[in-house]
């Protein structure tokens, strides 16, 4: 019926879902007694104050691309994929094993290697589900869950019994090795000169999260395949009659989408932790889902909703690190954001669509 | 008819916008009281939205509406009801496990105890099924009734309701001839009982046999109110589309020529294990129509899909003499359009189309995998959508607009443009034209004729009875899942077809 702009649709209804939520999450501060004033200053210096907030930022986007566009792949083909979270600890476990097997001369090696380690493992977790959700009918959000349960046990009995070195009591793996340390932003933007924060957490696998946007997008809108993939996900009975096999489709994507999610370990395991601890993924597999709902499943709207998010993230270690502002008050803040853009997205758009209609028929009249 | 009674419905200047667009321009219409009144016009000529204004579901953005004389607002269909407005949509709204006796108080229960409400019911029902002769067995299923039967059931839960101006929305879509018939009669000793009854259908033929006066809309605007009697098709169709129409499809004889479908013993199990079609055996020649009548319902979706490669099945089917793979990897859709079988589906809205996507990747639905490569070229695809939908007169003529963005016909337009230019051997086309205008019918019927003039084989398959005959060389009928037989256009009537589409035996209905 009534048709809003497209910019209004991709950037006005998330921006008036934001305001609301950062409205709503004001006054949660305000109910604990502090000012929601300084507390965003604190947030926005803390996080974008300095390149060392910046690094941090992109660190935390970095992780919630992959999460995010991995959400939106499986998306497009019309399933709900909230196992990235599993899908990444796999990921992790495939990045470990590359990196601590192989005695990497110099990180540009490890990288692609650890990408198609990472990738691998979190495609073939994915596999599972999406094979029994295309034969088998297992709704691919009940398995999905489950299997986030299943990675973060399995990874557990890794850490605690296989891959920890004897000598240590800590539920992890050695350190990787020196020749699969990956650069940080810092050194990446040395060779071009530019000053950048020594101890901030992002690393060069900011740009392979980039990259991965550019691919999403090429797949999606260019490739027979994303063809097939967005025309199930909109319509499973015209995909039938074009000749399009969902069994294979859903395997497909879901591939793709658990590949991506897994290749959020080459950031935070990998370039980060530089080894494998246990919870490493740190719920950024559930964050991708409202990063994913809020861009729209657009790989330019993911990394956009990510940077969002990361800036979320940065800036609410620095309010629990400065105020009296528990850590826990940035979930409350984060969930309200994906509240709203996500679960209430209809309570602005309808209102904003009704708006348009009387102002196209104002102007008309 | 009385002289000037005060009407049942009094509709003035009521129109409705959706944005731009005028659904409803300064509607005036009187209803009078214990006549059937018919609304006829294109799809998109504002029928529904006005009728929905009348049941409640949209609001009039201006105008009155009066029932009996006296002011109305009605703001939903509990208001709707009140005023003694009931309503039976095309799609029944009925509970299917529930029984008849249960659909009909659904909703009207008088208390949270069922077991008196059922009770005033039952005694009610047998009341009402005595005043208009509406027979249905109170304690049978809805399940278990046919279409005719649960349609009787709409009809008693509005009287039920105690409606005294009924709303018929495109009642015959799904009717057997014989089974419009009852409706008809049904509809009569409602109307000669005191009721006032609305119908509302593209069909001339229907105004035409039972309404007293009939109402004619063309984009938005009531263009025409006429007695029936003082009418005649061809005068209502120019009235609906503005311009003369061709009601007959003009063709020359068929051409036959070798046998390009050839279907043997064809078998086809549901989902639920039912035989949907049992053992199916026809043919097909180049330069020829055959037509598939029948009830919607009996099978001639599934032979379609069948065909098209939306399912498996046994039996035997060959393509200009070349067997075709009916249960293996070869049997998808891809598989068939590579052979030469273009599929024009029978819901463009489910299958045909993908309804988000925009029209130029909709000319490649089906065959996108065609050509090399793992990329599309959107540039070219978009040139090459345009081009055809300037062939077809697709309107608006804009490939980058979404394809729900088109009217029904437009919609089939892109369809058709898409599976025609393809220029295939066999054609199968499944109700080419429901749900589309007037002026788009013609068009599309004449584009397939050419497919055929061109020595191409084409199987169609409608539930319009009138659009069989009219376009088909030859015509197959079935029922349940069977072919009953097949008759030649000029040689037969819809009489007989009526009878083999009931599921009367080839020889009773030789008889008859």
């Amino acid at each position: 019926m009534d048709r809003m702009p497209a910019w209004a649709d991709a950037i006005l209804v998330p921006l008036i879902s934001l305001v609301l939520a950062a409205g709503l999450s004001a006054l949660v501060i305000l109910a604990i007694g502090e000012d929601p004033v300084a507390a965003v200053k604190l947030m926005i210096t803390g996080a974008l104050g300095s390149s060392y907030g910046w690094s941090n930022t992109l660190y935390y986007a970095t992780n919630f691309i992959f999460t995010g566009l991995a959400f939106a792949v499986a998306s497009h083909a019309g399933l709900f994929n909230i196992g990235s979270e599993g899908q990444a600890m796999m990921g992790g476990l495939g990045v470990a094993i590359v990196c601590l097997m192989i005695p990497w001369p110099h990180w540009a090696m490890a990288l692609p290697a650890a990408i198609l380690g990472s990738a691998v493992f979190g495609a073939l977790w994915a596999l599972i589900p999406g094979w029994l959700q295309a034969r088998r009918g297992s709704h691919i959000v009940i398995t999905t869950i489950m299997f986030n349960f299943i990675a973060a046990a399995f990874l557990n009995y890794m850490l605690v019994n296989v891959m920890r070195p004897e000598t240590s009591m800590d539920p992890a793996t050695a350190k990787f090795p020196a020749g699969a340390h990956l650069p940080t932003l810092h050194d990446v933007l040395a060779v071009f000169g530019i000053p950048f924060s020594k101890g901030g957490l992002a690393n060069v696998s900011l740009f392979v999260a980039l990259a991965a946007c550019v691919l999403v997008w090429v797949l999606i809108w260019r490739t027979r395949l994303g063809y097939e993939i967005r025309a199930l996900g909109k319509s499973e009975s015209a995909s039938r009659y074009a000749g399009i096999s969902p069994t294979r489709i859903i395997v497909i994507a879901m591939l793709i989408s658990g590949a991506l999610s897994g290749c959020m370990a080459i950031n935070n395991v990998m370039g980060e932790a530089e080894r494998l601890i246990l919870n490493a993924t740190e719920g950024a597999g559930f964050i991708g889902i409202a990063v994913a709902l809020m861009g729209r499943n657009h790989p330019f709207g993911v990394l956009l909703a990510a940077l969002l998010f990361g800036f979320l993230y940065q800036g609410g270690s620095e309010l629990a690190l400065w105020t009296s502002i528990p850590r826990e008050l940035i979930v409350v803040i984060q969930a309200l954001v994906i509240l709203f853009t996500g679960a209430l997205d209809n309570m602005v758009r309808m209102p904003l669509e009704r708006i348009f209609a009387w102002v196209r028929k104002e102007t008309q009249t | 008819m009385t002289d000037t009674p005060i009407p049942a419905i009094e509709l003035r200047r009521v129109s409705k916008a959706f944005g731009s667009v005028k659904a409803n321009k300064e509607i005036s219409l009187k209803v009078q009281p214990g006549t059937i009144h018919g609304i006829i016009g294109e799809n998109g000529a504002g029928k529904s939205t006005l009728m929905s204004i009348l049941y409640g579901f949209y609001k009039a953005d201006e105008g009155e509406i009066y029932i009996r004389g006296q002011r109305a607002k009605i703001s939903d269909s509990q208001a709707a009801i009140a005023a003694g407005i009931g309503m039976v949509f095309q799609h029944f709204k009925l509970v299917e496990p529930f029984t008849v006796l249960e659909n009909v108080i659904l909703g009207a229960e008088d208390d949270s105890l069922l077991r008196p409400s059922l009770a005033k019911a039952r005694k009610e029902l047998s009341h009402l099924a005595a005043e208009y002769e509406l027979y249905v067995d109170p304690d049978a299923a809805i399940a278990d009734l046919g279409v005719g039967m649960q349609q009787r059931v709409e009809i008693l839960k509005a009287l039920y309701r105690r409606a005294d101006i009924l709303i018929l929305d495109e009642p015959t879509g799904v009717l057997t001839p014989a089974e419009a018939d009852q409706l008809f009669r049904i509809l009569h000793r409602l109307r000669d009982e005191g009721k006032t009854i609305i119908l509302i259908t593209h069909k001339l033929r229907e105004i035409m046999d039972i309404t007293d006066t009939v109402s004619v809309m063309r984009q938005g605007e009531m263009t025409a109110t006429v007695k029936t009697t003082e009418t005649s098709p061809a005068h209502l169709a120019e009235l609906m589309v503005g311009r003369k129409v061709l009601l007959r499809v003009e063709k020359a004889p068929a051409q036959p020529g070798d046998v390009v479908l050839e279907v043997k013993d064809l078998r086809v199990t549901d989902d639920q294990g039912v035989l949907r079609l049992k053992g199916i055996d026809l043919s097909v020649r180049a330069g020829e129509i055959l037509g598939i009548a029948g009830v919607a319902g009996n099978g001639q979706s599934e032979l379609l899909e069948v065909l098209g490669g939306m399912h498996p099945a046994q039996g035997q089917v060959r393509l200009n003499g070349q067997e075709i793979d009916l249960t293996g990897r070869f049997s998808d859709g891809q598989s068939r359009r590579k052979r030469g079988i273009s599929h024009v589906p029978e819901d463009r809205q489910r299958a045909g189309l993908i309804m988000d996507f925009t029209a130029w990747e909709n000319t490649i639905f089906g065959y996108h995998r065609e050509g090399a490569g793992l990329f599309t070229d959107n540039r070219a695809l978009q040139a090459e959508a345009d081009a055809k939908m300037q062939r077809y007169d697709v309107r608006p003529p804009d490939a980058t607009l979404a394809a729900k963005n088109f009217s029904g016909g437009n919609q089939q337009k892109i369809v058709l443009a898409r599976e025609i230019e393809r220029n295939p051997d066999l054609l199968l086309v499944g109700q080419p034209t429901r749900g589309v205008d007037i002026g788009a019918i013609e068009f599309i019927h004449q584009q397939i004729v050419a497919l055929r003039d061109a020595g191409k084989a084409i199987l169609l398959v409608s539930v319009e009875l009138e659009e069989i005959v009219s376009l088909s060389d030859r015509i197959a009928v079935m029922f349940d899942g069977q072919i009953m037989g097949e008759r030649v256009p000029t040689d037969t009537n819809e009489t007989e077809l009526g009878l083999l589409m009931a599921g009367v035996t080839e020889k009773v209905a030789a008889h008859g």
